[in-house]
This record gives C-alpha cells, sequence and structure tokens, in this order.
C-alpha cells in the first residue's frame, strides 16, 4: 500500500516539474487537481491550509509539495515529492548550465548575456507586479513594497528589513489597525 | 575544459552560505538573498552572469530560486558545487516546513500570522525588485531599456504566456547586444 502511494506521487509530480515553466505559482492549480480530485489524498480544505503553511516557511514555496507527499504517505510520501518535484527539472538546468559554462569567458558568452541581462530585468519586474496582484495585497503592502526598496537600496541589510516589516505588522495587528 | 570562474568558492561555502540563505528567506524573494551574498558581498561571479542565471532559471522548468542555486553552485564548482546549493537551500527548509505541519495539526492556525505573511512577502519582493533596479542602472544604451519594458509589459501587464515571448524577446535582445557590441 504505501509503496503504491509513493509510486503515484511521483507520478504526479515528475510531470509537474517538467512544465513548471515559470515556477511553483504555474503548477499549484493542477497540484491541487491531482491531489485533491483525482487520488483524494486530502481535502480541498487542508490544501488551503498547506498552501498557508507553505508561505510562512522559509524556502522556496514549491515546498507545497512535500506537504502534499506528507499527507498522502508520511516522511517517505514527503521525500519522493519533493525529489520528482526538482530532480527532472533540475537535470534540464544542469545540462543547459553545463554547455554555458563550457563557453567559459568567450566573447560570444558575454554577447549572450548582455542579451539576457534585460530581460532578466524585465522578469523581474513582470514577477513582482503579479505576486503584488495576488489576493489579499493591498495598499499596506504597496507602502511596505516601495518603502523596503528605498530602504534595500541604501544597502539596509534584509534582515533587518524583515524583522522591521515582520513587527510592524505584528503590532498593527495587535492594535487592531489590520487585518480581520 | 576551462572553469569559467576560479574556484574561489569551496563547496563547504557554498552549502554553508546557501543553507542560510533558504532559511533566511521567509516570504520569498530568494534570488533578492542570492544577489547579495553571492555577487555583492563575496563577489563569487560577476553581475552579467548571476543575471544570465535568474533569465535561465525563470524560462527553464522548475522553481526559480531552486534553479538559480543550482545554476551559481554550477558555475561556481560544477555537479558538486550544484549538489550542495540546491541541497542547502531545500534540505532545511524541508525540514521546518514538516514541523510546521506538525504544530498546525496539533495547535491550529496562529491568530495574525496571514496578516505578518503578507507584509514579510512583500518585503521579500522588495529584495527582488532591488536586484531589478540594481541590474536597470548599469544598463547602457537605449535598447536594453526597451528590450526590459518590452518584457515587463508583455509578461506583467498584458499576462502574455511567457515562453512564446522570451522565444521572440531573447534572440532579439541578443541581436541587439551584438550589434551595439560591434557598432562600439
Amino acid at each position: 500500500m504505501p509503496l503504491d502511494r509513493l509510486i503515484a506521487l511521483a507520478l504526479v509530480f515528475a510531470p509537474l516539474s517538467v512544465v513548471s515553466l515559470g515556477g511553483g505559482p504555474s503548477i499549484f492549480a493542477e497540484m491541487q487537481r491531482q491531489a485533491v480530485e483525482v487520488h483524494g489524498w486530502l481535502t480541498d480544505e487542508s490544501f488551503v491550509a498547506l498552501f498557508a503553511i507553505s508561505r510562512a516557511a522559509p524556502g522556496p514555496g514549491s515546498l507545497i509539495a512535500a506537504l502534499v507527499g506528507w499527507e498522502a504517505a508520511g516522511f517517505a510520501g514527503a521525500l519522493v515529492a519533493a525529489v520528482a518535484l526538482y530532480l527532472p527539472s533540475s537535470l534540464v538546468l544542469l545540462a543547459v548550465g553545463q554547455w554555458w559554462r563550457r563557453r567559459g569567458d568567450s566573447p560570444a558568452r558575454r554577447v549572450i548575456e548582455r542579451g539576457l541581462a534585460p530581460v532578466a530585468v524585465g522578469l523581474i519586474f513582470a514577477g513582482v507586479l503579479t505576486l503584488m496582484r495576488a489576493e489579499g495585497v493591498g495598499l499596506p503592502e504597496w507602502l511596505t513594497l516601495v518603502g523596503c526598496t528605498a530602504w534595500l537600496m541604501r544597502g539596509a541589510s534584509p534582515y533587518l528589513v524583515m524583522a522591521v516589516v515582520a513587527a510592524a505588522y505584528a503590532g498593527l495587528f495587535r492594535i487592531g489597525a489590520m487585518g480581520a | 575544459m576551462a572553469d569559467a570562474m576560479p574556484p574561489r568558492a569551496s563547496l563547504g561555502a557554498i552549502l554553508a552560505v546557501f543553507a542560510a540563505l533558504g532559511m533566511a528567506s521567509f516570504g520569498g524573494g530568494l534570488p533578492g538573498w542570492m544577489h547579495r551574498e553571492v555577487v555583492r558581498r563575496r563577489r563569487w561571479m560577476t553581475e552579467e552572469n548571476f543575471l544570465a542565471g535568474v533569465a535561465l532559471g525563470q524560462v527553464l522548468p522548475g522553481a526559480n530560486s531552486v534553479n538559480l542555486a543550482l545554476y551559481i553552485g554550477q558555475q561556481l564548482r560544477g555537479w558538486p558545487g550544484a549538489m550542495l546549493a540546491a541541497f542547502g537551500i531545500l534540505g532545511p527548509p524541508f525540514l521546518v516546513i514538516l514541523g510546521l505541519a506538525l504544530m498546525h495539526a496539533r495547535y491550529g492556525e496562529l491568530p495574525g500570522m496571514a496578516v505578518v505573511l503578507g507584509g514579510v512577502a512583500a518585503a521579500g519582493l522588495a529584495n527582488s525588485l532591488t536586484v531589478g533596479l540594481r541590474a536597470a542602472r548599469r544598463m547602457q544604451g537605449l535598447w536594453p531599456w526597451a528590450v526590459a519594458a518590452v518584457t515587463f509589459v508583455a509578461i506583467g501587464v498584458l499576462r502574455l504566456p511567457m515562453i512564446p515571448v522570451v522565444l521572440v524577446v531573447i534572440p532579439a535582445s541578443v541581436a541587439l547586444a551584438w550589434r551595439a557590441r560591434h557598432a562600439a
């Protein structure tokens, strides 16, 4: 029985790995459909709870896969789900990276790097905008984004910035100025 | 096969740096943390090499931050470097997230947690935005701004699918970089 579950987990997450273009958010919907509707490993409510937990945890948000595996088949399930989600895409990236590394410091590579840089800048801005348009993001978060960016650009430590923001939001919540 | 970078980063240092980054990155914004440690503080990698990794990590399948960690580790120390960087960024958070799930099952939700996380996530995004702004400041000439603007509007504002967009934008941008280099 547990072995069946582990194989099923691998078969769900490994294909998701190679289609996860643009990272975690692009596969959450399909992950939810497979885990809740197709396999019945967990309920819709617990998937939402796991999503909240994955956001509260450090590290990449895609680690929600480990939580789904955990619900389905315990620690081994968490491990299988994480390896299945990360390994295939990692091999693709390493193959490209290997080729890239072999270019060394060639003029061709420098031209490609100079061409990729503005694309990366556009992708970073687009990613920030997409996440800021998510549900539950309001004026306070926009003000936080602008304020923190200005502070970080002046060389502030991100550890300090995060600690101050967390303390400020906790304080505002406490006095009832924020949150329901 | 010549190394792209002098192997100044030891494997132990790669593991230590990425393990710390994985645990520090509440609310996302991992590329910002990596940029600070790898490019600005330790100078293991040039800004341009790092940005190429950001673009590759987003365009190829997989979680962006894990891809970027793999890329950095591989550029610095080949496959062992990539393995350690990915293990560092995933291993400790993997254990923490399981611990949080256990706590959640036992004690339920903490009041106010969602509010605080919303703020922390915005601060994490500020970290990423900082990388973009710093890179934008280094862009010379008009064409990089045009490329960045087209990419941002197409994917961020118009919400066009990323892959077709980058399949057009990347070759065009490399051609423009090539032309700018030969015109200079």
